[in-house]
């Protein structure tokens, strides 16, 4: 109970924070919390105690709840409120957890940074003068600023991993079909997951173990049961053989990043752990394989914003002239050139030569992760990113910016379990290493991340 | 009878008419394809909704599997094979009743291929048969309502997410009226399948045509056009003549058929051109990342296929070998539905008279059926007691004229036949003393008429038995009174 009422605390600070200037909620829920609040109190005169009770989340703008917006940090769906929760809140409200707050995020999931954002970007708590990653920036940033210990976010290419090495914190995506993605608001169905940030790897284990499941409202996720994450914990490494691909660590990767690495990856040697070199042929293909695919989807997932149901509306000449005045000042920059790339990949004569061979590519690249992991490799240790968090504006060619998921895109494009835990500072920036393991065994790779936490420590954050 | 003149006629002589066939079918599941929504027609606008089949943001859909397996059993009733994998995709477009901005079907995975459907047979008795290319199924979209509210189209979601079967056929129609008997063969065999309600009012049974004309001889097809906007099978049958007869005008002046969708205007009798983008859209097919393929298992398969209810060529075939003496069209009319013939079954099977039976339904009880506008799933007069009136009528107990009375009795009040007989004293009377004081009466009452009758006449014996006969109200029996009668007259 005296988590319960400390983080309560925290999450009466929410205010404090966005008068800090870090743009990192974006919907506070004053009334939500007091009425959590009294339902915990509830609970706690019977004393029963749930398995997050009292303890406050944040939630990315991309996942519906029904007392709290759900704009998707865009123009587009400003102030939308959903009538129906995401199967993860609902999840995590019946587990006894209150959210808070929705966070901001790059418009739609699309971004790096959060400098997509309609409601102007997040900042990185460690240092505002740089982006919190993205696109579940605000999240990440929640969790690294001491809001809540634990977070939604959600990735389509990296967007939990990413910003949660960036703010130096804990990002787990879980394998695709692990949770429920009803009422994740779809960028590109078949590469989306909600993900967990945590302040520790067992604040991230708690929110993963409470959102995952079978929900028969997603026709993709797994019929299959959820281990206790915790009980990882207490796992060792001896005997687990962690494969370390070439591809991750290229030669321009920044040394400093890499000498991190070297040292998490010595740990868990020293651990019991064998350390193997292995390769994942396919890596290069990557980033031009995620952005056929999710592209293509992103066009037809984002064909609902039309004007005519719910969300912004701007009247122009006729039905049509209505459509193209409410998306063209309803989406970003970077939203609309997805949607226009999408549009073309799947256009009837380029079908072929896009869309059917980056599927073909992705295919591959799920196969080198299969083939890893049949050669007796449990996990795959990579840096979570090739550099630490760039200042706001840094990257202005889109391009560059596609670069920073480089290291992430490859788990959505398999579907297979990947983390982030911080491993270290460079220049007073958080270092996150990135953990891999096949489909369905998220529990190995928490607990390879346990051990490395607890034994690196305070090095984890220094 | 001949048929109507159609502007089609002139060309048919130089020019063959190609048709192919796009049904849409709504599924009879109570709920809708992708969510628990009620598929209910008639529900006031939007109330059969949720955030589903609204398209609202992060709802996803999960597959009905109740949908499956009618679809599934449509497919196997029109002999197409089942696929053991097929794969939903996403139809992209913009259109206000279309609320995810794509629709769910299926693409270059259908569910079903290759099937056929008899839509006649030949002077040498072989079927006339027209191929179905594929069977896929889907999501209907909502109805836009255009005329409603001044200055605004309004949208009605209740449809949306209906689930449906798009059977598409071959080009291998080579006329209007073959198109038509395709068309009631195939909703007959829907019908008997028990998949749907193939109601065309309700928009359960909708049809676009493709249609296009080339020289006989011409081995090659002709540029088609599509026509939508057909409400009924005699709207397509008109639609494909004026289309055909437009198309062969253009062709036979040396023009080019624009491949375009046509609308077909009931009220005037025309097909104009939809609006140009209509027919040019790029729906970016791809397969849908939401739903996962649709795997069907052998055993699956092969049991839905094994429980298909009999079908209607299958009924066909058993009445004509059961040797009843029904003639051809007798067995059509009888098996033009699963009720009528299920009607006609019961009655044989209670009384014992196949042949009775089929005279009484397809004489007075489809007379009945169409003068009180009943339909025969509701009919009045159980096929039980329509058997127990043709047992009683067989073993004396009543007259046919009785029967026929009691009959009309039976449709008015709902009564078994034999509480009538009862009630009405409608028994066949054959004893003699009865019989002879009612002959005596009508003697009596009709003097001349008997006179000539005594006096030789024979021909007004049968005047005098009618005379019995009402007089009984149908309970004389008209053989002894024929008999009394002959004696009386000395003959």
């Amino acid at each position: 109970m005296s988590r319960a009422t400390e983080s309560l605390a925290l999450a009466r600070r929410i205010g404090a924070f966005d008068r800090d200037g870090l743009n990192i909620l974006l919907h506070a829920a004053d009334d939500a919390l007091r009425r959590a609040e009294r339902a915990l109190d509830e609970r706690r005169d019977r004393g029963a105690a749930l398995a997050m009770d009292g303890i406050p989340v944040v939630v990315k703008d991309n996942i519906a709840t029904t007392d709290l917006p759900t704009s998707c940090g865009s123009n587009i769906l400003g102030g939308y409120l959903s009538p129906y929760d995401a199967t993860a809140v609902a999840k995590l409200r019946d587990a006894g957890a209150l959210i808070v707050a929705k966070s901001n995020m790059d418009e739609f999931a699309m971004g790096s940074s959060n400098e997509n954002s309609a409601y102007g970007p997040a900042r990185n708590p460690v240092d505002p003068t740089r982006v919190p990653g993205g696109s579940s920036g605000g999240s990440a940033a929640a969790v690294a600023a001491g809001i809540v210990p634990i977070a939604l976010g959600s990735e389509t290419g990296g967007s939990v991993r990413q910003p949660a090495a960036f703010c130096g914190v804990v990002g787990v995506k879980p394998t695709y079909g692990r949770v429920s993605r009803f009422g994740l608001v779809a960028f590109a169905s078949s590469l989306d997951h909600i993900g967990v940030f945590g302040k520790t790897v067992d604040d991230a284990a708690l929110g993963l173990e409470v959102i995952a499941g079978h929900d028969p409202r997603d026709a993709t996720s797994a019929p299959r049961d959820v281990p206790a994450y915790r009980d990882a914990a207490r796992g060792a490494l001896t005997g687990v053989v962690i494969g370390k691909p070439k591809e991750y660590f290229p030669a321009d990767l920044d040394p400093r990043i890499r000498e991190r690495c070297e040292t998490a990856l010595e740990i868990m040697r020293s651990l019991g752990a064998e350390i193997r070199d292995v390769s994942l042929p396919h890596t290069d293909l990557a980033i031009e394989v995620y952005y056929i695919v999710a592209p293509a989807e992103a066009s037809s997932n984002l064909a609902r914003f039309d004007g005519v149901r719910y969300g912004l509306r701007r009247d122009g000449d006729g039905l049509r002239g209505m459509y193209e005045a409410t998306r063209s000042s309803g989406f970003g920059p970077e939203v609309t050139r997805r949607i226009l790339l999408g549009t073309y990949v799947l256009s009837a004569g380029y079908y072929d030569a896009y869309y059917r061979k980056a599927q073909q590519v992705r295919t591959l690249i799920a196969e080198d992760f299969a083939k890893v992991f049949a050669s007796g490799v449990h996990l795959l240790f990579t840096p979570t990113t090739p550099t630490p968090a760039f200042p706001l504006g840094a990257k202005s060619d889109p391009y560059e910016m596609y670069l920073s998921d480089i290291f992430t895109v490859t788990a959505n494009l398999a579907g297979v379990p990947a983390m982030s835990l911080p491993i270290g500072r460079v220049g007073g920036l958080p270092v996150g290493g990135q953990l891999l393991a096949p489909h369905f065994d998220e529990r190995q790779m928490l607990a390879a991340a346990y051990a490395l936490e607890r034994t690196l420590g305070e090095e984890a954050h220094r | 009878m001949s048929a109507p003149a159609s502007p089609a006629d002139r060309w048919r002589e130089k020019y063959e008419m190609v048709v192919g066939l796009e049904v849409h079918v709504h599924l009879k599941t109570k709920t809708k394809i992708f969510c628990a929504c009620s598929t209910d027609f008639g529900a006031p606008p939007n109330a059969n909704t949720c955030p589903v089949c609204l398209g609202l943001p992060g709802a996803l859909p999960v597959l009905n599997a109740h949908a499956v397996e009618l679809a599934a059993r449509a497919a196997a009733a029109i002999g197409c094979t089942i696929q053991p994998r097929s794969v939903f995709a996403r139809k992209n477009y913009f259109y206000p009743d279309l609320p995810k901005g794509y629709q769910i079907s299926q693409f270059d995975k259908p569910l079903a291929l290759d099937g056929c459907i008899r839509v006649g047979t030949r002077d040498d008795g072989t079927p006339i048969e027209i191929g179905v290319h594929r069977v896929h199924m889907e999501e209907d979209a909502g109805k836009s309502v255009h005329d409603r509210f001044a200055g605004y189209s309004a949208v009605d979601l209740n449809r949306t997410g209906v689930p449906l079967v798009e059977i598409v056929s071959e080009p291998e129609m080579r006329s209007a009226r073959q198109a038509e008997a395709y068309l009631v063969a195939l909703k007959q065999i829907l019908e008997y399948a028990d998949v749907s309600d193939v109601n065309m009012e309700e928009g359960s049974l909708r049809v676009d045509a493709n249609v296009s004309a080339r020289k006989h001889g011409d081995g090659k097809l002709g540029t088609k056009t599509e026509i939508k906007n057909l409400n009924s099978f005699s709207a397509v049958v008109r639609a494909l003549d004026v289309e055909f007869a437009r198309q062969c005008a253009v062709l036979d002046s040396g023009g080019v058929i624009e491949q375009q969708t046509m609308l077909w205007d009931d009220r005037n009798g025309e097909v104009r051109p939809a609006r140009s983008k209509e027919g040019s859209h790029d729906y970016r097919y791809f397969p849908e990342p939401d739903l996962p393929p649709l795997v069907l298992d052998a055993d699956w398969i092969a049991r839905i296929a094994r429980d298909l209810p009999e079908l209607p060529e299958a009924r066909r075939e058993r009445y004509r070998a059961s040797h009843v003496g029904l003639s051809a069209y007798d067995i059509d009319v009888l098996t033009s539905s699963v009720a009528l013939g299920d009607y006609f079954e019961q009655v044989a099977r209670r009384s014992g008279d196949p042949k009775a039976a089929a005279n009484w339904v397809l004489g007075e009880v489809l007379a009945t059926l169409k003068n009180t506008g009943q339909s025969i799933d509701r009919f009045s007069v159980r096929p039980a007691d329509l058997g127990d009136l043709l047992v009683l009528v067989r073993d004396g107990t009543i007259s046919n004229s009785a029967a026929k009375q009691i009959f009309a009795t039976m449709v008015a009040t709902g009564d078994p036949p034999g509480r009538i007989v009862d009630r009405e004293g409608l028994r066949k009377v054959t004893d003699d003393a009865a019989l002879i004081a009612w002959i005596d009466e009508v003697v009596a009452e009709h003097p001349d008429e008997a006179a000539r009758l005594f006096g030789g006449e024979k021909r007004l014996q049968g005047v005098l038995v009618g005379h019995v006969m009402k007089k009984s109200k149908g309970s004389a029996d008209p053989k002894r009174v024929n008999q009394l009668l002959a004696e009386r007259s000395g003959t």
